[in-house]
């Protein structure tokens, strides 16, 4: 089985320098992807059916293909690199920043060559700090090099990189949000459209894509569309970065090709749960996605299967979900976090998820009523995508709505027992 | 099919047809404007859908989702999605509905979370009763509160004398911060933190610095931000006496709806005139209304006994019995009237002491600057642009005047008027401009090109291209090389340096290059080369093919107006009186200590016979009045108006001062004010003069005064005549829901009282009258059904934003002349030169502090600096001064001077001396001094021309000079 992203890093150890890098082929896709032309690049990427690895499943290259080209095409154009991973239990981008960075480095500017972009931003999340040590040196060494600058490897094509560590907020993930932070202004989300090809970063075109979606493109370049199609158990290409948490045996992060069945990546790398414990459900792709049970076990973890239950593959690292721990107060700390991170912008999102959380706190404090899981009900559809200014409301309506499908019980229960039963037998919220 | 909404204007007409596109509403077609947002135009079509965050002028942010409706596919479609109407463009076929199930759900649920934290605190709240919030949640159907939780809690800010601050109302709709910081500029204010706690305000408690805070309370939704004066005489809206009037604190004429009750006013808001003010009003403006009920009103005629008697009360008839002795007596008199005065008050005392004895109430130099800038105006080619017409220029030079001082609403019209060539930007990149944040996010900090050029900073030199600091000379030269760059016949400047001169070849690409060019200059600088330069470069534009607008701040309401009636200046009523010929002095409105320096109006006072004085003010010259009559106040008064722009505006008397009960228990409001007009219509019949003058009613002087000038003509269609009834009803200045009228005076009378007459318009002083939306001259104010707040407003106007239904009111007076080629004006100014040991005064304007009126508001008055001397740190430094030292200012006396010929050789006349703190303004010229205009706190000196030359030194501390004691404590009070 091919690891070619996580090849280079062996978790506890230094990531490879540039020089460690180049010896394992290292910056050879960057050659050859300068000897292309852009539009080659572009072609290159949409044949390998590359599929954004933020979350949402975008195609990378048609994202790119919205972005402005040729001569009269407004400048400077923007390359900006996703870092800022705060989806809860999801530290996928962090192997990949603190394990390889000079992986990142090429792929951002293999990426930013294919747009023409002249600048490229880092934007990692604030308490990456490792990660920002380890980013800052790369992209002094890819500088040393003359990977970076004026005229790259002697190109016609020069690009600035620039790191930027966030002060720190969910928000800034959503790639609107991220580029009013990095202008200075409000983490606040912006309206589409326009979308950021065309009014990005400072009003010019900016593509943001996700780190792990960036490091694909060294092998892409390397090996071809055709090799790294056939890497994937699925029709979208390449490998995945699967995780897991929660009470499993082997809680961790696996490189696995796209489409991996969700039992696989549970029972065989994860090490099924921790005895004595049973499973009852999980999320698949961060906080934001809906619940799977037992019964979706057997699904491939890519984003048009995963959708087909329900859910979404989301970053796929995925939360697991035992009988020990209290649904509702899993639910009561995951729109704690959405409605603390809410920026403040649309009614619904603000309010909404702040009275969802008070809900969900009475529930657990023993003043639930029979009404509220009507009223949460209505707010799972209330704050529906479209509804809202942006994915965090929808997202953060994702888990209880598939929460209050699936563990209706436990809410009853809550209500009718005028408290949490797993407290009152001792457990606590453990999550 | 559903049936239209009540009230939905079906038989809208759209007036650009090629724009036009159909939408489907509920299954019904519906015209629309193609590509505008669809709440607009629902809005626009007559529909109520609520919303929060939208504002017609600031735009669409889709922040609050309150306008959510469906939008279908097409036909078959059944199931939509919502989406918000502010944030989606009407595209040609588009399938909407307003009334889907759940949409409404949805909007319906927008209420509820907004009201989630709302303290419901309406009994207690200033917004109540024409509260946005009020009206939305009515709209949406919210009556049943589910959520128990707490509600959260902020800390209030004291934002200074003007704006109330009360956050726990906040529905954070922003649209605070984006009319504060996007629209306005202003810094001080902004969103902080996050989620449901989103605080409002600024970092710490203090003044808000922008001069348009006042706007706050209108924008805000709900009650975060209230009129703080109005809190301290509070009155709910359906209480509040209105009429349409215009503003009197400077030139722009933007138009108000002053309110009151029991006599005095409460509060000024903002009357939508799209020509105009648009939207909002400076807080001078807003908050200058308080003079009205100022302590120093004249609230019934004084007359003086014999030569040094005190001035005693005196009934109406005493004082005219008195007047008419003295004018029938074959006295000689000349009347000078006042640039503050309405055109009929003005031709009423014209029409008193004839054409030849009227005085404009001017100084000599200001009545030129003022002639000049008329003339400039008239003779053309360049046309005077209205404040709208402002802000769609696209390119503007700022020559000699500090708008943001003498005119801050121009100012706000060149914030918006910076936008227009970046706008292009967003359109070419197919953003709609009124996708705001979109819009401000492809402009980024890109301007259109602005250049100002001052006798000191500015509050928009943040949003100017290129800034040029110099005394007036240096102003004129370059606005003469400016126009010489753009047309070669315009006349060259001598000795210009390089660095004028390449900035004047800049401009001149600018201007060159734009579609809307226009030059702003005005009677700031008080100099005739400014504004003749200011005219060469607008000139030099249209005769080269470019059609520039001209615009002149001038500093008072009816400035303009005044020098349309004529009349000399001061110094030619004094050579007049001087003559011997004349015993009378008539001077109405007009406080002549403001106007020129106090020697002048001493001599010009001592040696009249009897000086009458009608102003409703007490000041320095109706202190040595032998008969003083009490005039009415913009508010207690109709008239006309004329704007710098040359626009006609009628206002309307709000209330009738002290009503007919004589024993109101407000005893201080009662008196005999009455309107100058009224005055001088009795003491001309008194007096025997002029039967043609019987007039009955204010129509009657504007038919006169029409028929008098010619060019005033259009005066009378300023707004329909006093007999203008709709179903024969006259337009109520009452709410429909006034309360109390017949209980207001019961401890005087148990009886109502009949509700007094009005001849003069077709308004009445009453609850009774037309129910429906008057000639939009005649909007006493904005209220529509299930519409309370200000927002009723756009049920005024066929296009939500747009002009009034039935037009923008006002009249313009002033065309240019076409086709005519103008003369250059030749007279260029050489470069300015400093003067060993002499300083040239130059005026700073504060638009807290310069105005007479508004000064006496107490909030104003909080908010104006304290008399200062500003000096270039390197001047006072020479001068051995430090910031905090006071300085000694001996003012040259030059009444003798030739007016183009401060060469600063000739010796000192007289030896005025003043104490004044330093103040540093780096950019002043060496060899100039700052002077604040018109401040009370500065005694005589408010009176003295700027600029001036005068000797400074440090004051030695204790050491006191002859006359300096006296002068020093005027200074400082």
């Amino acid at each position: 089985m091919e690891t070619p992203l996580t090849h280079n890093i062996s978790p506890g150890k230094e990531p490879p320098d540039l020089v460690q890098y180049e010896k394992t082929g290292g910056y050879a896709a960057l050659r050859k992807a300068l000897t292309m032309s852009p539009a080659e690049v572009q072609a290159a990427v949409k044949e390998s059916n590359l599929r954004g690895r933020g979350g949402a499943g975008f195609p990378t290259a048609q994202k790119w293909s919205f972005v402005p080209m040729g001569d009269d095409a407004p400048r400077p154009k923007y390359l900006v690199c996703n870092a800022d991973e705060m989806e809860p239990g999801t530290f996928k981008d962090r192997l990949l920043l603190e394990g390889d960075p000079h992986q990142l480095v090429e792929g951002i500017i293999i990426s930013a060559y294919a747009i023409q972009a002249d600048v490229a931003y880092v934007f990692l999340r604030w308490a990456y700090k490792l990660a920002a040590r380890r980013m800052e040196r790369a992209i002094a060494e890819a500088y040393r090099d003359g990977y970076l600058g004026k005229n790259i490897l002697g190109s016609a094509y020069s690009l600035e990189m620039y790191l930027h560590v966030s002060a720190g907020r969910y928000i800034c993930g959503e790639e609107t949000a991220l580029l009013n932070a990095l202008e200075g202004k409000r983490a606040n989300p912006r309206a589409k459209p326009p979308y950021p090809q065309v009014s990005g970063l400072w009003g010019k075109p900016t593509i943001v894509n996700n780190v792990e979606t960036l490091c694909n493109l060294p092998h892409i370049l390397n090996h071809g569309a055709k090799w790294f199609k056939s890497l994937s158990r699925s029709g979208d290409g390449g490998t995945k970065l699967y995780g897991a948490s929660g009470r499993v045996k082997n809680p961790g992060l696996w490189e696995l090709p796209m489409g991996t069945p969700l039992r696989e990546i549970l029972e065989e790398h994860a090490g099924g749960m921790r005895d004595g414990y049973q499973f009852r459900g999980l999320l698949p792709g961060g906080a934001s996605t809906d619940f799977v049970t037992a019964d979706h076990l057997d699904v491939a973890m890519d984003f048009d299967s995963m959708q087909s239950v329900g859910s979404r593959l989301g970053t796929g690292a995925m939360i697991v979900l035992d009988d020990k721990t209290c649904p509702v107060g899993m639910l009561l700390n995951l729109e704690h976090f959405f409605a603390q991170e809410s920026c403040g912008w649309c009614t619904p999102c603000w309010s909404g998820l702040s009275w969802i959380e008070e809900i969900l706190q009475d529930m657990e404090e023993g003043r639930g009523k029979t009404s509220d899981l009507e009223l949460l009900e209505s707010h799972t559809h209330l704050l529906g995508p479209g509804h809202t200014f942006c994915a965090l409301a929808p997202g953060a309506a994702e888990p209880l709505q598939s929460g209050l499908k699936y563990f209706r019980d436990d809410f009853e229960r809550h209500i009718h027992e005028k408290g949490c039963p797993w407290r009152e037998h001792g457990q606590g919220m453990q999550m | 099919m559903k049936r239209a909404a009540p009230g939905v204007n079906t038989a809208r007409v759209c007036k650009c047809e090629a724009d036009v596109t159909t939408i489907h509403i509920d299954n019904r077609p519906y015209p629309a404007k193609d590509g505008e947002n669809l709440l607009q135009e629902c809005l626009s079509l007559g529909f109520n859908l609520p919303y929060f965050c939208w504002h017609p002028a600031l735009g669409s942010v889709g922040a609050c989702r309150q306008c959510a409706i469906k939008q279908f596919k097409n036909e078959e479609d059944k199931r939509g999605k919502i989406v918000m109407a502010c944030m989606t463009a009407a595209k040609d076929g588009i399938r909407i509905s307003i009334d889907d199930p759940e949409a409404r759900e949805f909007r319906a649920s927008v209420a509820e979370w907004l009201m989630v934290n709302h303290p419901h605190d309406c009994p207690v709240c200033d917004e109540g009763g024409e509260c946005h919030l009020q009206d939305m949640t009515v709209m949406n159907g919210h009556v049943y509160r589910r959520h128990r939780g707490r509600k959260r809690t902020f800390h209030n800010q004291d934002l200074g004398p003007l704006v109330n601050h009360e956050m726990n109302r906040c529905i954070q709709c922003y649209r605070c911060t984006r009319f504060y910081r996007d629209y306005a500029g202003g810094r001080d204010f902004d969103a902080l933190m996050l989620r449901d706690q989103v605080y409002f305000g600024r970092y710490q408690d203090g003044v808000l610095e922008s001069e348009f805070s006042g706007n706050l309370v209108e924008v805000c939704p709900t009650g975060v931000f209230t009129d703080k004066t109005l809190k301290r005489h509070y009155t709910r809206k359906w209480d509040l006496q209105t009429a349409p009037s215009v503003c009197v604190h400077c030139g722009l004429g933007c138009n108000t709806i002053p309110g009151e009750r029991y006599g005095t006013l409460r509060r000024i808001r903002n009357r939508f005139n799209g020509a105009v003010n648009g939207y909002f009003l400076c807080d001078r403006g807003r908050y200058g209304y308080e003079f009205v009920n100022s302590g120093r009103r004249i609230r019934q005629p004084l007359l003086r006994k014999h030569g040094t008697a005190p001035l005693q009360l005196a009934s109406k008839r005493d004082a005219l019995q008195r007047l008419g002795e003295i004018l029938s007596s074959g006295a000689r008199a000349i009347g000078i009237g006042s640039p503050r005065a309405s055109i009929e008050a003005n031709f009423a005392l014209r029409t008193l002491v004839g054409r030849d004895q009227f005085y404009l109430g001017l100084s000599e130099r200001d009545s030129r600057l003022l002639a000049s800038i008329l003339d400039i105006l008239k003779k053309g080619p360049a046309r005077t642009p209205s404040l709208h017409e402002v802000e769609l220029a696209d390119a503007v030079l700022v020559l000699g005047e500090d708008v943001a001082n003498t005119a801050s609403r121009l100012g706000l019209a060149l914030r918006q008027a910076v936008r227009r060539q970046p706008e292009k930007m967003a359109i070419k990149m197919g953003i709609p401009l009124w996708n705001d944040h979109a819009v401000r996010e492809a402009m980024q900090e890109e301007r259109g090109p602005l250049f100002i050029a001052t006798m000191a900073d500015t509050r928009i030199d943040d949003i100017a291209t290129r800034t040029f600091r110099g005394p007036p000379d240096e102003l004129g030269r370059l606005g003469f090389a400016v126009a010489h760059a753009l047309d070669p016949t315009a006349p060259q400047v001598p000795d210009l340096s390089s660095t004028i001169q390449t900035l004047a070849e800049t401009i001149a690409e600018k201007l060159k290059a734009a579609e809307r060019p226009l030059v702003i200059s005005g009677m700031g600088c008080g100099d005739k080369a400014v504004v003749e330069a200011a005219a060469n470069v607008a000139w030099a534009l249209c005769n080269t093919g470019h059609a520039a607008g001209l615009c002149y701040a001038v500093p008072e309401c009816n400035s303009l107006g005044a020098a349309m009636l004529g009349g000399d200046s001061l110094e030619s009523a004094l050579e007049a009186m001087d003559d011997g010929a004349v015993d009378t002095l008539i001077i109405m409105e007009n406080d002549l200590y403001r106007r020129t320096d106090a020697a002048m109006v001493d001599r010009l006072l001592a040696v009249t016979r009897h000086i009458v004085m009608i102003d409703h003010i007490e000041h320095a010259t109706s202190a040595k009045a032998d008969v003083v009559l009490p005039a009415a106040t913009f508010a207690e008064a109709d008239g006309t108006l004329v704007n710098n722009e040359g626009r006609a505006q009628r206002f309307f008397q709000v209330f009738v001062p002290g009503n007919d009960i004589k024993d109101d228990i407000r005893g201080d409001v009662t008196g005999d004010i009455r309107e100058s007009w009224r005055w001088l219509r009795d003491i001309i019949v008194a007096a025997g003069r002029g039967d043609d003058a019987r007039w009955s009613s204010l129509d009657d002087v504007t038919a006169a005064c029409a028929r008098a000038i010619p060019n005033l003509e259009p005066i009378l269609h300023a707004a329909p005549s006093s007999d203008f009834r709709i179903d024969s009803q006259k337009i109520p200045r009452e709410p429909h829901r006034y309360s109390g009228r017949t209980a207001m005076h019961a401890n005087v009378s148990v009886q109502e009282p009949e509700q007094p007459g009005d001849p003069d318009s077709p308004l009445s002083f009453s609850m009774e009258g037309y129910p429906g939306n008057p000639p939009p001259s005649l909007i006493p104010r904005f209220w529509a059904p299930g519409w309370n707040s200000v927002q009723a407003l756009n049920k005024f106007q066929d296009e939500v934003g747009g002009p009034l239904k039935g037009g923008d009111p006002g009249e313009r007076l002033i065309e240019p002349m076409q086709g005519k080629k103008v003369a250059y004006f030749q007279n260029v100014p050489g470069g300015f030169k400093p003067c060993a040991g002499e300083w040239l005064l130059l005026p700073m304007h504060h638009v807290f502090g310069s105005e007479e009126l508004s000064i006496l508001a107490p909030a104003i008055a909080e908010l104006s600096p304290q008399p200062y001397l500003a000096l270039n740190p390197a001047d006072a430094s020479d001068l051995g001064l430090a910031a905090g030292d006071e300085v000694q200012l001996h003012l040259r006396q030059r009444t003798d001077a030739p007016a183009d010929g401060l060469t600063g050789t000739e010796p000192m006349a007289t030896a005025e001396i003043y104490r004044l703190p330093v103040r540093f303004k780096p950019e002043l010229l060496h060899g100039t001094a700052g002077l604040p205009a018109g401040l009370p706190g500065l005694g005589v000196l408010a009176g003295i021309a700027l600029p001036a030359w005068g000797e400074l030194k440090k004051a030695e501390k204790g050491i006191a000079e002859k006359g300096k004691a006296e002068k020093g404590k005027q200074v400082e009070e």
